[in-house]
């Protein structure tokens, strides 16, 4: 017996068994919506880079990410590869798993070195130097920032005075999944990140940010969130121009999209 | 030139090209990368008004008479600047090369600016190309593209060594303008490829020459903004910003000119179509119509029709020595485009926040 779990990312099921293989696929999923684009910040469920994602009977995941260009930055493209097969390979019911990426210029790199645990220096012989984590850790530090801005933004507009922030604490933050995420990004960093920590911290240092350096520090978190957001936003329309069929995958985070005019 | 409302606008399109990217121009072996890129570019067409957007055919290589119409006789421009992209490693006779775009303007006199490109790799052969090209064409500004392959390699800075050659002769020829655009591969590739911070650099060691950011800096805005408030000589192409954003992500296109305006500011912002991704008519009579949505973005700088006037024309104009008619001036002598000084403006009204 055959059956098909469909999901609001579009991926299927296709099993003997229902309930094990539907279950252990709603797993799958779910670690793939733990998988981040490095750059944008965001779930690659979020963002429809997952194709495609089968687990059959003997528990061998397959998964297919697809990205908005075939341009698209390689050792970007590289870390969501290799994050996905991590944490698809750790989700109980998994015996084996395959992340493939389409329809790239560096696809075949790409497959080989994460498919080989290789490492990106390896898998890009004499066109790397180092492997990525400081790469990673800049745009966290992006992220953190950014994170800062949607946490602070809200509560300016309800008449928080910019110059309380220096005082304030990340528990005196409104408990928003905005907050979580920035105590999340932040705690990832090793900055401080507990409800008594400052609300506004440097994403290098981990210092409270305060007086002078605060509205700059502001008007760079606003920057920063300005910049990821719009592309995002590009990103999105690039990925329905090439593959069309994205527009009537409902996305189960509208967080960050917009409507096109 | 471009009416509304009794309001005449001078339009130069600081960033456009005239590209073959037809099959029977890709090389050999690397097909797939000629069709990525221009598969590429045609996505973002798509991002333009449903009735804009070309068949890829077309897209892949427009007439000599569709760009004539598109640009100037539909699209208002007065002046239009070719920016080369060579990426000879995918197509045989390059891209889109000065040569091409060359042959273009000399058919119609007065209504193209031919800038030149440059490769810090090629070494004495290219200094020498480039000094050919300059004397050829009469060229004030040149075009990088700091992602380009070649044999090898999959890009270069402007921090190279070799690159400040390429940017002292450049000067020594002339030249006035440097547009950086930056791309997704350079080496090594586990550094940003989209790091401006070479621009940065180079900007403080050559003070005399102009280095306008093409894209804004897209998908680095924050690095790009944050250089052009210390750089007085760092400008803003907005080429895929209007494109890209006006009409797909209005939103967030009023964010980033939010920002723009408020960092970079409205004397250091030029207007570029990006033809043939995107056509200009569209984008200039948008961008002319256009206003914040909502009040939702009152801390923003304002926008009048002084700053539309400097962005679409007025202020590349003055970076390539362009004459502006009188009806298409400033329709106030208090807002004269600013001096250098600017940069510093902004960091007075930032830290007043």
């Amino acid at each position: 017996m055959t059956a098909t779990a469909t999901n609001p990312t579009g991926t299927t099921a296709t099993t003997g068994d229902v309930d094990d293989t539907a279950s252990v696929t709603a797993r799958v999923v779910a670690a793939l919506g733990t998988v981040r684009d490095p750059e944008l910040d965001e779930s690659i469920t979020t963002l429809k880079f997952v194709a495609s994602c089968t687990v059959d009977e003997r528990g061998t995941a397959q998964v297919r990410l697809r990205l908005p260009t075939y341009f698209c930055a390689p050792n970007f493209a590289y870390l969501m590869v290799a994050d996905a097969h991590d944490a698809v390979s750790g989700v109980d019911g998994v015996s084996r798993a395959s992340v493939v990426l389409d329809d790239h210029f560096a696809s075949d790199a790409i497959n080989a070195g994460v498919a080989a645990r290789a490492g990106f220096v390896a898998s890009f012989e004499g066109e790397a130097v180092d492997e990525l984590d400081t790469l990673r850790a800049d745009f966290v530090r992006r992220a953190v920032l950014a994170g800062t801005d949607r946490v602070c933004r809200p509560m300016l507009a309800a008449g928080t005075p910019a110059s309380a922030f220096a005082g304030m604490t990340l528990g005196d933050a409104p408990h928003t999944p905005d907050r979580e995420r920035l105590r999340q990004r932040r705690a990832e960093l090793g900055l401080p990140s507990g409800d008594d920590s400052p609300l506004v911290v440097d994403a290098v240092t981990g210092e409270r940010v305060v007086d002078t350096d605060l509205p700059m520090h502001l008007n760079r978190s606003r920057l920063t969130r300005v910049s990821a957001e719009a592309n995002s936003g590009v990103c999105r329309g690039l990925l329905r121009d090439r593959y069309p069929e994205t527009a009537t995958i409902s996305s189960p985070d509208s967080t960050h999209t917009e409507a096109a005019s | 030139m471009y009416e509304k409302n009794g309001e005449k606008y001078f339009i130069v399109d600081s960033h456009m090209h005239f590209w073959d990217a037809s099959p029977e121009n890709w090389v050999a072996g690397h097909e797939n990368y000629a069709k990525g890129w221009i598969d590429c570019f045609h996505a973002y067409q798509s991002l333009g008004p449903p009735e804009t957007h070309w068949s890829i055919e077309h897209f892949q290589k427009p007439s000599e008479e569709d760009l004539m119409k598109d640009v100037f006789e539909d699209g208002h421009v007065d002046v239009a600047i070719f920016q080369p992209t060579y990426l000879l490693e995918w197509y045989r006779n390059g891209f889109n090369t000065t040569e091409q775009t060359g042959a273009l303007a000399e058919k119609h006199p007065g209504r193209f600016v031919v800038n030149a490109r440059w490769d810090p790799r090629e070494g004495d052969a290219g200094l020498k190309q480039l000094e050919e090209d300059v004397k050829r064409w009469g060229s004030k500004g040149v075009k990088l593209y700091t992602a380009e392959w070649k044999d090898t390699s999959r890009g270069w800075t402007l921090k190279d060594p070799e690159a400040y050659r390429f940017l002292e002769r450049s000067q020594e020829l002339g030249i006035k303008n440097v547009h950086v655009h930056k791309g997704p591969t350079i080496w090594p590739l586990d550094k940003d490829a989209f790091d401006v911070s070479d621009v940065d650099h180079a900007a403080t060691d050559f003070p005399d020459l102009n280095f306008i950011v093409e894209h804004v800096g897209l998908p680095r805005i924050e690095d790009f903004c944050f250089m052009a408030t210390q750089e007085p000589n760092v400008y803003a192409g907005l080429s895929v910003a209007i494109g890209g954003l006006m009409h797909a992500r209005p939103k967030f296109f009023a964010k980033v000119m939010g920002e723009l305006l408020f960092w970079v500011g409205e004397d250091k912002m030029t207007f570029g179509s990006d033809y043939n991704i995107w056509e200009p008519k569209w984008q200039i009579e948008g961008f002319v119509d256009w206003d914040y949505p909502s009040d939702e973005f009152s801390d923003y700088p304002r926008l009048t029709t002084d700053t539309k006037k400097k962005i679409l024309g007025l202020n590349a104009a003055r970076l390539y020595d362009i004459e502006v008619p009188a009806e298409c001036q400033l329709s106030s002598a208090s807002s004269e485009p600013a001096s250098q000084d600017d940069a510093a403006l902004v960091t007075q009204e930032e830290a007043r926040v």
